[in-house]
């Protein structure tokens, strides 16, 4: 997809001078961004750096210090309870660590936003279940638990669970931490389908380079709480940016530095 | 180090505000159930039923186990006593009134706490730190509606009715110490325990034990809804949550002993 095209869409999920402090400890320091229609959007960042964090303001479980969230053209930031829900309908949330039900088998799992928010009958979600199970290419294993899947098969349940409610927006925390490199690349193609089948806008938080320049359209560096650049994979590709470069390549010198005295550390924490 | 009076204080307003936050729990707990059996909403049914099955019936043996060795202690500590004022006999009355006031619906809620309140806790713990909670709110599903109101009404149903379990078997133990040991005549045995139990006694029972049920449910929840921190915080909130709904049992049942037999003195 070219980056002018995407600039023509409509604006989905926006934040807007977004700061978070936990405690005196600033995490997010003036976050700006605005995700299109349509497009798979890629945030990433290394470890701690508040990316999963910014994800959860993006979907209303945190709210911010300062700053302005928007979801499908409302403002969201002060939305609690019932109104908050309605948003949440239209929105899926793929976890790090799956978060399936473990007292529900696969499909309990998949069906429970259907039962819980739709008048449909049994059979009728049952269909849908196989349906959203088959896009994850797992039909069939509706009746096994989740302790009986492996780590890849749990991410992809965890997937079809987010997109039941048909939902404009699906939002991925890390899809492919902890997966071997095929399941990640099966995650990877997972997501773009998806997107184009069901014409889903993908936000997706990851520190996975491979997936980073092979799903995002538009890609956004975070780095310390700020977004230190944003564009397509192109333009991030030959970033000036010499953290973003550091990133990119995984390389040991540059600007971020993994080596840091303990005093420096807490000192970080608690300033 | 800091000033220790510094540190109670802070212990004091932590436990407060946590005391504030199991009411809150029990208020929301409370207009969902209502609003859910109002409404009669498909989904919690099922669930229910799960949390009947397993706070309560899988409780009976247990519960029964304990009351009737109860009523078995009882009836030998007081046989002595009585037997020096030659009133043997109302081994019978002192067994069924303790058990009916007291002692059958603390020892049930003590189970049920030890049994349930635990497994309540460590469930949602578990659930909490694995984002499971988290994952809920995001499908637009309130973990309070969804997880908290069927534990909570299945405590409120089962746990009075372990209780008259508990009284029933008490009596029973009671009665094998007055008539197989202590040589009493089983008819008049039954008769005594009967005659001096009056309906107050085992009514303020049953409202005790629906103070406890409500207690331990929104004690277990709260604590469970509010683990951190892995593996450690749910063993951590397991025992806090038994520990917490004992202390509870007793200061409720100390205010409503008040209330039902002293207050009128």
């Amino acid at each position: 997809m070219a980056g002018a095209d995407i600039e023509d869409r409509k604006v989905v999920a926006e934040v807007k001078g977004l700061v978070k402090d936990f405690g005196g400890r600033t995490v997010l320091s003036g976050i700006d961004l605005k995700v299109r229609e349509g497009e798979t959007f890629v945030i990433m960042g290394g470890s701690g750096c508040g990316k999963s964090t910014l994800l959860r303001h993006m979907i209303g479980n945190l709210k911010p210090s300062s700053g302005r969230v928007y979801l499908l053209g409302t403002d969201i930031t002060d939305f609690e309870g019932a109104e908050l829900d309605d948003v949440r309908k239209k929105i899926g949330m793929s976890f790090q660590s799956s978060a399936l039900f473990d007292s529900m088998t696969v499909g309990e799992n998949v069906s429970l936003p259907l039962r819980e928010h739709t008048k449909l009958e049994k059979s009728v979600i049952n269909i849908m279940v196989t349906m959203k199970l088959e896009l994850v290419g797992l039909r069939g294993f509706e009746d096994l638990m989740p302790s009986e899947i492996s780590g890849g098969m749990k991410k992809r349940v965890g997937i079809a669970r987010a997109i039941a409610m048909d939902p404009k927006i699906v939002f991925y925390d890390e899809p492919t931490a902890g997966l071997d490199p095929i399941m990640a690349a099966v995650i990877d193609k997972l997501i773009l389908d998806l997107s184009r089948k069901l014409s889903i806008t993908s936000i997706v938080v990851t520190h996975d380079m491979k997936s980073v320049l092979g799903i995002g359209d538009r890609i956004a560096m975070l780095y310390e709480g700020s977004v230190l650049e944003v564009g397509t994979a192109e333009e991030i590709k030959n970033s000036q940016n010499a953290t973003v470069q550091q990133f990119i390549n995984g390389s040991f010198d540059g600007p971020i530095s993994f080596f840091q005295s303990k005093a420096d550390y807490l000192e970080q924490l608690t300033k | 180090m800091r000033n220790p009076i510094a540190l109670m204080g802070a212990a004091l307003l932590g436990s407060f505000r946590h005391v504030s936050g199991v009411l809150a729990l029990l208020r929301s707990a409370v207009t969902l159930s209502i609003v859910g059996i109002v409404k009669k909403t498909p989904s919690s049914r099922h669930s229910i039923s799960q949390q009947l099955v397993f706070a309560g019936v899988q409780s009976v043996v247990i519960v029964c186990f304990l009351a009737f060795f109860t009523g078995i202690v009882i009836a030998m500590q007081s046989a002595r006593q009585l037997q020096q004022m030659g009133t043997v006999i109302y081994v019978a009355a002192m067994v069924s009134i303790s058990m009916a006031r007291e002692l059958g619906p603390v020892f049930t809620a003590i189970v049920v706490a030890g049994r349930v309140g635990s497994a309540i806790a460590a469930e949602l713990g578990t659930m909490k730190v694995s984002e499971q909670i988290e994952a809920l709110e995001t499908l637009a599903i309130d973990p309070v509606k969804f997880l908290v109101v069927p534990r909570f009404l299945a405590l409120l149903i089962m746990l009075p009715c372990l209780t008259i379990f508990a009284d029933a078997m008490g009596i029973v133990g009671g009665f094998i110490v007055g008539v197989f040991n202590l040589g009493l005549d089983p008819y008049r045995y039954i008769r005594v325990s009967f005659e001096f139990l009056v309906w107050k006694d085992v009514w303020t029972g049953i409202v005790k034990s629906l103070c406890f049920a409500a207690a331990i449910g929104m004690i277990s929840c709260y604590v469970g809804l509010n683990t951190r921190g892995g593996a450690e915080g749910v063993g951590k909130s397991t025992t806090l949550s038994v520990v917490a709904s004992f202390i509870a049992i007793i200061i409720i049942d100390c205010i409503l002993t008040g209330i039902f037999f002293f207050s009128q003195m």
